[in-house]
């Protein structure tokens, strides 16, 4: 079968993709759905093979230079390939193991490490914290979204669990980056959702309550490797309350998150 | 740029005869190129592009066990899991678990007066853990088997409702993941869960430990 080549996912082969896929959605579904499996150069002496993809797993194969090895896939910094010649072998061979690897041009392939300039350029990222919330512990989880290397909207829901009540906290927030290219990389961050209390079922007293919640804080990332990144914020928020006054919470917290 | 437009353009317009289209309009373009000065010519190939692998690092799978919950007894406990493989070193785990409260030793011996409804003994707590694979290699069984597999530390923060309300838990295990191909693995958990209560009148620390096998899929 004829190996359809897939593209960047720019906007312009999106409309394209979008065009074809009215079209005809047999070719469509090829350039989505074959596997992609490059072809590369050993341009090393030898490149080991293992049985899995970590460096505990033992090697069994010896690849030499000017072999061809087929990428199949990979898992976190471990690549999976194949190699036929001379004989149909199918091993784990490590990213720095294979960067000095060539394309069928001759070229160096640059095999994808991670850094800061990754961390930088991040769109997606999804994190998880725990702290503080006004003396009650919390928990909380994130999903990011960066517009600019500077602007990032982020969807946050988060547990509170104290010793009289716990309760669900949900929000939307914008983040600013002023230094995105920094490894540690602070932001200001304003937003606001609704929190829902539930007293605790050893206390007598009170109901549940829903209000509706204003936040500003600080915070800063730090860039740990490969997709990992740390992350400490500190919140002011303002709970309008049906009451006269309104509630001001403190809130601390520190996690780690991914990007992709 | 250009010449993959067209080539993208063709490629569409021959919907109905891509399979044996393709290669010739292909070739038509090879004979062009070759009229063309030796500058311009563009590389036949694209660049290999490593972001566009398949990549395999994220595990799902279901569990089950036995859960035993301090001063309720022992049940079963079942799961689901999910986990993104950070390195070859670090994975981050979200777990989602349910068990049942039985009765507490307080309760038989005063005959019957329950602590708590139906409802309130459904125990169910989320996590979100980070692990550490320790000891990652193969194993053996006999002189025939070898598998790939590794013990994993793990720790982590989530919640756990017990007795009704919402407790804010801490967890800490060991486990062993036998990878048996190279998208099907297999589990065997311990994992203890604390978190501190006031339901029995005074507020204390309650340790529950949790035993449990399971299976998960690479994709």
């Amino acid at each position: 079968m004829n190996k359809l080549h897939k593209h960047h996912f720019h906007i312009g082969w999106f409309a394209l993709l979008l065009f074809s896929a009215v079209l005809s959605p047999v070719a469509h579904g090829w350039s989505l759905f074959e596997k992609y499996q490059p072809q590369v150069v050993v341009s090393d002496p030898y490149l080991e093979l293992h049985t899995g993809p970590g460096r505990g797993y033992p090697v069994f194969y010896v690849a030499g230079q000017g072999d061809r090895v087929t990428l199949l896939k990979r898992r976190t910094d471990w690549f999976k390939v194949a190699v036929n010649h001379p004989r149909q072998k199918e091993g784990w061979v490590h990213r720095e193991a294979l960067s000095h690897t060539l394309d069928l041009d001759g070229s160096v392939v640059d095999m994808g490490a991670l850094g800061v300039d990754d961390f930088s350029g991040r769109r997606w990222e999804m994190g998880f914290a725990g702290g503080d919330f006004n003396g009650a512990s919390a928990l909380s989880g994130y999903l990011g979204y960066a517009m600019t290397p500077n602007i990032t909207l982020q969807l946050e829901g988060g547990q509170i669990l104290g010793d009289y009540s716990d309760g669900v906290i949900v929000s939307a927030n914008i983040l600013m980056f002023p230094f995105p290219k920094w490894r540690l990389s602070p932001y200001f961050t304003i937003g606001s959702g609704i929190i829902t209390t539930k007293p605790h079922s050893t206390v007598v007293v009170a109901e549940d309550r829903e209000d509706e919640i204003a936040n500003a804080g600080v915070g800063a990332n730090l860039y740990l490797s490969d997709r990992f990144m740390l992350r400490m914020e500190y919140k002011r928020l303002t709970a309008l309350t049906s009451r006269d006054d309104n509630e001001e919470i403190d809130q601390w917290k520190a996690g780690f998150s991914v990007f992709f | 740029m250009e010449s993959r437009f067209q080539r993208i353009f063709l490629s569409i317009i021959t919907t109905g005869l891509l399979l044996t289209v393709v290669p010739s309009s292909w070739a038509e373009q090879a004979e062009q190129l070759e009229l063309e000065p030796l500058l311009v010519r563009e590389p036949e190939r694209r660049p290999v592009e490593v972001d566009d692998l398949d990549s395999e690092d994220f595990e799902v799978g279901v569990f089950t066990g036995i859960m035993n919950v301090e001063d309720f007894g022992s049940d079963t406990v079942t799961g689901i899991r999910a986990a993104y493989h950070v390195s070859e070193d670090f994975f981050v785990e979200a777990v989602y678990g349910k068990t049942t409260l039985g009765e507490t030793s307080f309760e038989r011996l005063s005959g019957g007066l329950p602590l708590l409804t139906d409802e309130e003994r459904d125990m169910s707590y989320y996590n979100v853990s980070v692990g550490w694979n320790l000891f990652p290699g193969e194993s053996f069984i006999g002189g025939r088997w070898a598998f790939k597999g590794g013990l994993y530390l793990i720790a982590g923060a989530g919640s756990t409702e017990f007795g009704g309300d919402d407790r804010f838990t801490i967890n800490a295990g060991v486990g062993y993941r036998l990878i048996a191909t190279d998208w099907l693995a297999f589990h065997v958990d311990v994992r203890d869960h604390y978190f501190e209560s006031d339901l029995l009148g005074t507020m204390e620390g309650k340790h529950n430990i949790e035993f449990s096998g399971g299976l998960t899929v690479f994709f």
